[in-house]
């Protein structure tokens, strides 16, 4: 399922990983998981693939995020076999996470296009 | 929903610590095998692919531990961690926990007992509704004393006054109760109509008084409290409408007062029946009633105080007043519970303060034990610190450590409180209202929480800074730091002395008020006196000469008791709160009189030989003699300051003097006596004059025996009162007390403030000892090297000793200099209780700073001969 497109740990070394942006997380893990039901490596894996390796976030911090989510209400969790035979905790996104979904991608693109408009006046 | 679901899984968390923990351990194990896995995709071998993904994930257990923080059960499972380390390490030093837990045992005990007492007392309402809206009235006298108020003045009031909702004079009332069971003599009332009105509490069974039961004529009505109700009638509801039969009269019972009911003004009381006044009686304008209002809703204190000095200052023609109520000088007002604690409110707030000290100067004590043992332990978090332990966990850490103490210190301490609590109850003056309703409850348990806790950051936050202060790496292995924050310890030190030093003055002020006030000459000789009041009631006694035979008969009875030397009767017996003051005019009037004091002249009337057996000294003339009876010519005795003040420069013997009303015939006088104390040790108010009892124009109901006995009085209490029912079995005999109690009883509120004090003071005493020492062996302990440097260099022991005895009496010198200035602040709150001495008093002043100086010495000196005896080979072997 996942592609292979992703270059060999070694080769990561030197490139510039960036820290995911603050308070961003959430909005990017409730994207992941609103296409389907994944499991953390999965979203890590997501995430780290779409932003072609900018974005790397380490598991202590993903799953706090998950923890998290799941604890507001944005998240559900069970356990399930995956497709090669390990279990795994899978997340699935809920009503109340696809709205809070929207609303920070909403607020996000407010912000970006604000701030891509301050740095061109001051170009 | 959210925060529901967040408690919900929080507590599932903590409640299955184990199972979340898995859950998140699988979850990284899964991230592991995915990655270990791409690796072995890639061709890598089983233990290759395992470290590449190692490598790139970073630590499991990290990871692990960084999900572990997230959630609040984590703090609270952090907490408990704290919680559990801080008690094994308070376990491993037994001795410093038990000094720091009963220190603030202590501190916080009592002061929740204190507090429990104010709170009762002073803060909660009158356990009435609305209890803030009932109020007293009194009417003030020439001198601005309060007086009690006159029928004619309620009768004004009660129709003019347009912010009082309902208004109700009372006065005491003592009946006797017959019926079936034997007579019994009740505490009773007799009230105005709207009394329960005023109170807000109505009787639960029957009904209460209405205007029409309160009229001159109208027929006998009584209301009875449910204590009785129950003790004489065993609670049945028939007895409502029946009559009961109170001093020989038949009264009808209307109701009964509900269970819990308190009648604050006057507790106690078991019977209530209408006043029956109406102007036309000779009682109308006495001043003998007190006065209670209840204002009306949206009326408030102020409203009413201008209101009534309005009324006070334009009389109306339809309420003519007499010359002694023309209310010229207006009304008091208060609320009435400022009324019932204003006296002792002064002791209360006093006992708050010195408890208040005790407690700093325990936090003070304990700060300091946390502070030495913060340095010793500065190698065990220098520790903790390099295995990753954070700053602001370590501080986390040690607060907990002092938040477990002062828990620990609270909880005692409430179990202190309690006991204190009852003790304060046993000890209380009787002055103390309510003082039986005082418990350890809700809000006492409350304060006791609240003060833990800020106790607890009080004494942590200091040396749970300086512990951790400064780069801990150095500690590292090195033990014990060396003393780098004595400076903290020092200045804790000087604190308490401070703090005792203020608690020392004001408990010493407090004793010598009591001493001067029980060495004043009440003006007659009280051992050996017994006084019992007799009280006449009854149709049978109602006639004056039937009343007077009953009462030398009972006299002659009571002289026959084997032991009894002498005895008298009187009308007032000196400090028992007995106040019968009457005007008192020379006749024809003197040029030289200043006319009478604003109290008035204290009336006795007395059976001859009432002076002699009370032991008051006569200074001219002669006694009252037995030929001095109701067909001889009248004559008066007076007392010394009385002939001094009204007779300036004159003899008054041969003067003839008018007693009470303006028509009252004139007494000649005959004799001077020495003046006696009558209302209070602590007030000058010698006037009086004694008359016979035969002379008197009406005869007394109530006269008190007193007797003059061999060897201890108490004993002779049950012969004197069957003396007396043995002539008549239906009349009360009550009231008996040694006089020498009674003089005692009269600087009661003081004495009780200084019993409490006292112990305040002797806990401070013992605090700032053990705080002295503690601060000074912990400082020694440290520079034992030092030390025996310099004895090895040749420092002589004494010049040693001198080092550290130097420290401590200067740091104490410095508490006391700090404390002085601060009691000569701080003594103003106790002003009030004082009696004879200034609150500046050196004398107190310089015995409590040598009372400190003496224990500094000796909590200083056991550290300094320590110190003089240590090994000068002792640093050599260290290094």
């Amino acid at each position: 399922m996942l592609g292979s497109s992703r270059p060999p740990p070694e080769l990561l070394v030197d490139q510039p990983s960036t820290d995911v942006v603050q308070g961003t997380l959430d909005m990017l893990i409730l994207k992941s998981v609103s296409l389907q039901s994944m499991h953390g490596w999965g979203i890590a894996r997501r995430i780290e693939q779409i932003s072609r390796g900018v974005f790397r976030i380490n598991p202590g911090s993903l799953l706090t995020a998950l923890k998290r989510l799941e604890r507001a209400g944005w998240l559900d969790a069970d356990w399930r076999e995956t497709e090669n035979g390990r279990r795994a905790k899978y997340y699935t996104v809920t009503r109340a996470g696809r709205k809070q979904l929207a609303m920070e991608t909403a607020d996000w693109s407010r912000r970006v296009s604000a701030i891509a408009r301050l740095l061109e006046a001051e170009g | 929903m959210s925060l529901i679901r967040r408690m919900a899984r929080g507590i599932g968390a903590l409640a299955r610590p184990a199972v979340a923990e898995q859950d998140t351990a699988d979850e990284v194990e899964h991230f592991l095998q995915e990655a270990a896995a791409e690796h072995r995709a890639r061709g890598l071998s089983d233990q290759e692919a395992m470290r590449a993904a190692r490598l790139e994930l970073g630590s499991p257990i990290g990871a692990r531990e960084q999900v572990r923080r997230f959630g609040w059960e984590n703090a609270v499972e952090a907490f408990f961690t704290d919680l559990r380390y801080a008690a094994r390490r308070l376990r491993a030093d037994p001795g410093f926990t038990a000094i720091a837990v009963l220190t603030l045992a202590v501190g916080i005990g009592g002061a929740t007992a204190i507090f429990s007492a104010v709170d009762h007392v002073l803060i909660r309402p009158l356990p009435y509704p609305h209890a803030g809206r009932i109020v007293a009235v009194w009417d003030i006298r020439q001198d601005g004393a309060q007086l009690d108020i006159t029928f004619g003045t309620a009768r004004e009031l009660a129709a003019r006054a347009r912010s009082l909702e309902h208004l109700a004079v009372m006065r005491p009332w003592q009946p006797t109760l017959l019926g079936a069971a034997e007579p019994e003599r009740l505490e009773g009332q007799r009230v105005g109509a709207d009394y329960f009105e005023v109170l807000g509490v109505l009787p639960t069974i029957g009904r209460e008084f209405e205007r029409a039961d309160d009229a001159a004529d109208a027929a006998r009505v009584a209301v009875i409290s449910d204590g009785l109700w129950r003790r004489r009638y065993g609670a049945d509801r028939g007895v409502i409408g029946r009559s009961i039969t109170l001093d020989g009269l038949p009264y009808l019972l209307l109701g009964v007062m509900p269970r819990g009911f308190e009648n604050v003004v006057a507790p106690g009381t078991e019977v209530w029946t209408p006043l029956g006044y109406d102007m036309s009686q000779s009682g109308a304008w006495g001043h003998h009633l007190r006065l209670l209002a209840r204002v009306r809703p949206g009326a408030d204190l102020e409203e009413v105080r201008r209101e009534l000095e309005t009324i006070a200052r334009q009389p109306a023609a339809d309420f003519p007043r007499v010359a002694w109520a023309a209310l010229d000088n207006g009304l008091i007002v208060r609320r009435l519970q400022d009324e019932l604690t204003g006296s002792v409110r002064p002791a209360l707030l006093a006992m708050l303060g010195a408890v208040g000290l005790v407690l700093a100067i325990a936090c003070v004590n304990v700060a300091g034990l946390l502070l030495a043992r913060g340095a010793r332990r500065r190698g065990e978090l220098a520790v903790r610190s390099a295995l990753g332990a954070g700053h602001e966990r370590l501080v986390r850490q040690l607060l907990t450590e002092s938040l477990f103490l002062s828990v620990l210190g609270g909880a005692a301490g409430v179990a202190v409180a309690v006991l204190a609590v009852r003790a304060l109850v046993a000890l209380s003056p009787a002055g103390l209202p309510r003082a039986h309703a005082i418990t350890v409850d809700g809000p006492a348990l409350l304060f006791a929480f609240v003060v833990s806790t800020a106790v607890a950051l009080a004494i942590g936050l200091l040396p749970a800074f300086a512990a951790t202060r400064g780069d801990l790496r150095h500690a590292v292995g090195r033990g014990p730091a060396p003393p780098r924050h004595g400076a903290g310890r020092d200045a804790l030190v000087v604190a308490q002395v401070m703090l005792a030093l203020v608690l020392l003055v004001g408990s010493g002020l407090l004793f010598r008020s009591v001493r001067r006030l029980l060495a004043v000459d009440a003006g007659f000789e009280s051992p050996g006196l017994l006084t019992m009041q007799i009280q006449t009631s009854g149709p049978r006694l109602e006639d004056d000469s039937t009343r007077l035979r009953f009462f030398a008969a009972a006299l002659d009875e009571v002289r026959r008791v084997p032991g009894v030397t002498a005895a008298a009767l009187t009308s007032q017996v000196p400090l028992s709160g007995d106040d019968d003051r009457y005007g008192l005019h020379p006749v024809p009037e003197l040029e030289a009189d200043p006319g009478e004091s604003g109290g008035g002249t204290y009336r006795y009337a007395v059976t001859p030989g009432y002076l002699q057996t009370m032991g008051i000294p006569l200074l001219r003339g002669r006694w009252l003699g037995s030929s001095d009876d109701a067909g001889a010519p009248r004559v008066a005795v007076i007392s010394a300051s009385l002939a001094r003040r009204r007779f300036p420069g004159l003899d008054p013997i041969g003067h003839q003097v008018r007693v009470g009303p303006a028509d009252s015939p004139p007494y000649t006088i005959v004799g001077v006596v020495g003046d006696v104390k009558q209302f209070s040790l602590a007030l000058n108010e010698g006037e009086a004059v004694y008359l016979p009892v035969s002379q008197w124009h009406f005869l007394d109901r109530v006269l008190s025996v007193v007797v003059r006995a061999e060897g201890e009085p108490g004993r002779l209490v049950p012969a004197v009162r069957g003396a007396v029912w043995s002539v008549d079995p239906d009349q009360a005999v009550v009231r008996a007390a040694a006089m020498d109690d009674l003089v005692a009883a009269s600087a009661e509120d003081r004495r009780f403030a200084l019993r409490l004090l006292a112990v305040f003071a002797l806990a401070a005493l013992v605090l700032v000892g053990v705080g002295i020492f503690g601060t000074l062996s912990g400082r020694v302990a440290e520079r034992t090297r030092e030390i025996g440097v310099r004895a090895a260099l040749g420092a002589s022991r004494k010049a040693i000793v001198a080092l550290v005895l130097r420290r401590g009496l200067a740091l104490t010198g410095l508490g006391v200099a700090l404390g002085v200035l601060t009691s000569v602040a701080a003594t103003r709150a106790i002003t009030s209780l004082l009696y004879g001495v200034s609150r500046l008093d050196p004398v107190t002043y310089l015995g409590v700073a040598a009372l400190l100086g003496a224990v500094a010495l000796v909590a200083a000196g056991v550290p300094a001969w320590r110190a003089a005896r240590v090994d000068p080979a002792l640093p050599l072997r260290a290094e």
